[in-house]
């Protein structure tokens, strides 16, 4: 077996063990290109490691839980994950450690290396997997460099590789993985060269930033630009970029840090240099006989080839290709940083504002005509905020995920979803009105008048103190019915809210802090002293951005939730008048046209009640999903195919739903466990189960028409296993 | 899949594709497993293997005719653990009546050509199953359950 080759023992057949990049790295350093030192760790080596830790038919499963493509993306990157953390804690079979470990440190000793992934399935059907599997900056010693190659064989099966090889027909089984690890050469200045252009063929163009060209790689640092006229080699153009920050290398790995202003005044690169490189870009098109796309570094004096693809794979996708979508499924610390700072500083304040501005508007003293205005306008605030939710606060949930790559890379831990635990109990809106609701059950509970009120429905005659409690909680939260009754009633202590306060209070009080706790403060101190101490700062850091963005994946809903019922508020209000025919002088065909012209549609999509087929009858037996929160319960199911289905929820059934909604939580504290059809462990439903505690299961196709309330379910969280009846035959 | 045809359409090839199945039967509460070579009627409602009589299995199922017979498309590979499904058929099983038997064992040697002499030796039974429910696993733990009309 070829476990490890140096660029003089790769030939031109090596391509299925060795893929394309340490292929074409061989052949410019065989050709005299000046090339960094570099060996390769061929696919012998990935095959050879699967095999030893038995691995190959693990994935498969993982892989195979459900139709690929019936899987979400979220479940897809948490199958990633799990197979992430695979790779990361499977020991290596003893001679193949031992090799790795002897060749790297007979080959680079202490000097800093890049490990970069070289996969044989990048060079088929004119793909470009650019990007999509890892590279590893600034890495040294044997053993950090073979932690580095497990990281570069796991990327393999990365979501957004998964994606793109599902989209190419390509077979995941077959899939392998070959790794360069190559000197790192800190330049001076970094870049890229087109040697031809992608989009204006005469021209190329070269890119070029201070310090390493992570982050121009990566699109967190902008790089000056020039255009060269290919004909006669003549510079065209310099697009100057702000040049505030750098990627350099730190103790481990790389960092982004400030320019200094006296370089950063100055071009990466002057023109003599430019051409220098652009005069690089065209020898190695000369030597492969194609325009290149060649990476590049600069130091002291001298020029550096990184790597060279032939342009097409980068810039000329084939049509329909969805790499870069792919790839914006991973945001960088930068990006979410920048992201927060919107989010945090401007879009949420104003969305509050608007919901405060919103609910001071007496709708019932507005005619008719503004009123339809009101419906209108307040149907564009939403819409808008729809909007921004889908554009800013859905990816910035990608800190979640950011975080919890990081949090396995270092700790490694049995369950690739223990850094959930540091993020939970950062005060989520739901779970303050959960609290909320269970003090207004507890009054209800101590104080048998106000359960007969509620039964009543005469609370504002008999309680008058009660009903203001119930309308602070209204202003507060939003009103609870809206969500019940999926936003066709929105008033005050409507049946649906009374009946789940009476359901409260039927049952004891759940103790305080009854969600669960696990032992952050251990976890926080484990995952911050995994970092060298110059790296500490940054780390906390990330775990605060993953924190914030864990509460607005959370929040989000429920701030949407309150602008949402200010417009059924109108709406309900437009339609009451309507239907009682209207005031004297009033204005119907306004309210009218625009009722009947907006799509109202709730955010909840019901499943139909499931079919009874004559004869012959299906029934579920064990339903596999995600598995979403860890534990074991069993109860009836509660089907909720419709919001109104919520108000009949009773204590310890299990919620089985399409998806769960933020709006629709305040059930949750009365389950035994949370079944969704919507898949991920970072869905709302999942986030809310792990706060109390609940075995949660996720991703199970259908399963509001598989299963019907009243159905004895277990649900087995720790498998992701809904096991449906008593098992008798 | 999960809909009646669905499952119906996989087991029909399951069960046709499979020359083995996994008997289990009973005696006095000692659960007993054999292998026997079955044929399944299109229609499901019927499977059929031929035994000895003088076989522990024949004497089980006629003490009591309650058995499960397990088919499975296993390969004995690694990949079978996301690639096979495994159906479990459970009912009632008991020597074929006369007048229906001719029919019945065609079917099964158009299967089984190969089990011809021995089918047709007198010491062997010609057992029918009268199958209730199928239960069929697949993707490693997915199950569901067919159930047929009596």
């Amino acid at each position: 077996m070829n476990l490890i080759l140096s660029a003089h023992e790769i030939g031109a057949s090596d391509l299925p063990r060795v893929g394309g990049k340490a292929l074409a790295l061989a052949a410019l350093s065989r050709a005299g290109f000046r090339i960094p030192d570099f060996l390769c760790v061929t696919a012998e080596a990935y095959n050879a490691f699967l095999d030893g830790a038995g691995l190959r038919e693990r994935i498969l499963l993982e892989l195979h839980r459900k139709d690929f493509k019936e899987m979400r993306w979220e479940e897809i990157w948490d199958c990633a994950t799990r197979i992430r953390n695979l790779f990361l804690r499977k020991p290596l079979p003893p001679g193949l450690a031992a090799a790795l470990h002897a060749a790297a440190a007979d080959r680079f000793g202490g000097r800093a290396v890049v490990v970069r992934s070289s996969a044989p399935d990048e060079d088929a059907q004119g793909s470009s997997f650019a990007g999509l599997h890892e590279s590893f900056v600034n890495i040294r010693g044997a053993e950090a460099v073979v932690e580095h190659i497990r990281r570069v064989w796991a990327s393999l099966w990365s979501d957004a590789a998964l994606l793109y090889r599902q989209e190419l027909g390509l077979d995941a089984g077959r899939s392998t993985m070959a790794v360069v690890v190559q000197e790192l050469v800190a330049g001076r200045a970094s870049g890229v060269c087109f040697s031809q252009s992608p989009t204006e063929p005469s021209q190329a163009l070269v890119e070029s930033v201070h310090g390493l060209n992570q982050g121009l790689v990566d699109g967190d640092v902008e790089p000056d630009r020039w255009v060269i006229d290919r004909d006669v080699g003549r510079l065209l153009g310099h697009t100057p970029a702000p040049r505030t920050r750098q990627m350099s290398a730190a103790d481990d790995g790389v960092e982004m840090a400030v320019l200094p202003a006296e370089i950063g005044s100055r071009p990466p690169l002057t023109a003599e240099e430019v051409r220098a490189v652009y005069e690089l870009g065209l020898k190695a098109e000369a030597y492969f006989g194609a325009p290149q796309d060649v990476e590049w570094t600069l130091r002291g004096g001298k020029l550096y080839l990184l790597q060279s693809r032939p342009v097409t794979t980068r810039a000329q996708a084939p049509a329909g290709d969805q790499r870069a979508w792919y790839l914006s499924l991973h945001r960088s610390f930068e990006n979410l940083k920048a992201l927060r700072k919107k989010i945090e500083g401007e879009q949420v304040p104003a969305m509050i504002r608007d919901a405060e501005a919103l609910a001071g508007i007496d709708l019932g003293g507005l005619p008719d005509r503004e009123l339809a205005a009101e419906i209108r306008r307040r149907w564009d605030v939403n819409h808008a905020w729809v909007n921004v939710y889908w554009a800013d606060f859905i990816p910035f949930a990608h800190g979640i995920r950011l975080f919890g790559q990081v949090y396995n890379d270092r700790i490694k831990p049995d369950d690739p979803y223990e850094f959930v635990s540091l993020l939970t109990h950062t005060g989520l809106a739901s779970l303050e009105r959960n609290r909320r609701l269970e003090a207004l059950a507890d009054q209800v509970r101590r104080r048998p008048d106000l359960a007969d009120c509620l039964r009543a429905g005469d609370c504002p005659e008999k309680a008058p103190e009660f009903r203001q409690s119930l309308e602070g909680f209204i202003e507060r939260f939003g009103d609870l019915s809206c969500s019940v009754t999926g936003g066709t009633q929105c008033e005050g202590a409507t049946r649906p809210l009374a009946k789940i306060l009476l359901e409260m209070a039927a049952r004891p009080q759940t103790p305080a802090g009854a969600e669960k706790r696990a032992d952050v403060g251990e976890l926080t101190r484990r995952f911050l002293g995994s970092f060298p101490e110059s790296r500490r700062g940054e780390a906390l850091e990330l775990l605060d951005l993953a924190r914030a963005s864990y509460r607005l994946r959370d929040d989000d809903n429920i701030l949407l939730g309150r602008i949402e019922s200010q417009l059924a508020a109108a709406v309900a209000e437009g339609r009451r008048r309507l239907g009682s025919g209207g005031a004297a002088g009033g204005d119907p065909e306004a309210l009218r046209a625009v009722l009947e012209n907006l799509d109202f549609g709730g955010r909840m999509h019901p499943a139909g009640p499931p079919e009874l087929s004559k004869g012959d009858r299906v029934r579920p037996r064990q339903l596999t999903g995600q598995p979403a929160g860890p534990g074991v319960a069993k109860g009836k199911a509660r089907v909720v195919r419709r919001h109104a289905d919520l108000e009949d929820f009773s204590h310890g059934e299990v919620l089985v739903c399409d998806a769960v909604d933020p709006n629709m939580t305040f059930v949750v504290p009365l389950a035994a466990a949370v079944v969704e059809r919507r898949g991920g462990m970072l869905i709302h439903g999942a986030i809310i189960a792990r706060e109390y505690g609940l075995p949660c299961v996720t991703g199970i196709p259908e399963v509001t028409s598989l299963l019907r309330t009243g159905d004895l379910l277990t649900v087995d969280g720790y498998l992701g296993i809904v096991t449906v009846g008593s098992g008798e035959l | 899949m999960e809909d009646p045809e669905g499952i119906r359409r996989v087991l029909r090839e399951l069960l046709s594709t499979q020359r083995l199945a996994v008997l289990s039967t009973h005696t006095g509460g000692q659960p007993y497993s054999s292998l026997v070579a079955f044929a399944c009627s299109d229609d499901l409602r019927f499977l059929h293997f031929v035994t000895p009589r003088t076989t522990r299995k024949f004497s089980n199922l006629q003490h009591d005719g309650r058995v499960a017979l397990l088919v499975t498309s296993s390969a004995n590979q690694e990949v079978d653990f996301h690639e096979a499904m495994a159906v479990t058929v459970v009912g009632s099983a008991g020597e074929i009546p006369g007048p229906e038997k001719e029919a019945a064992l065609e079917r099964y040697l158009g299967k089984h050509p190969y089990l011809e002499a021995f089918a047709r030796s007198p010491t062997c039974a010609f057992v029918q199953v009268h199958a209730r429910t199928y239960i069929l696993v697949k993707n490693f733990q997915h199950v569901m359950e067919l159930h047929l009309e009596p």
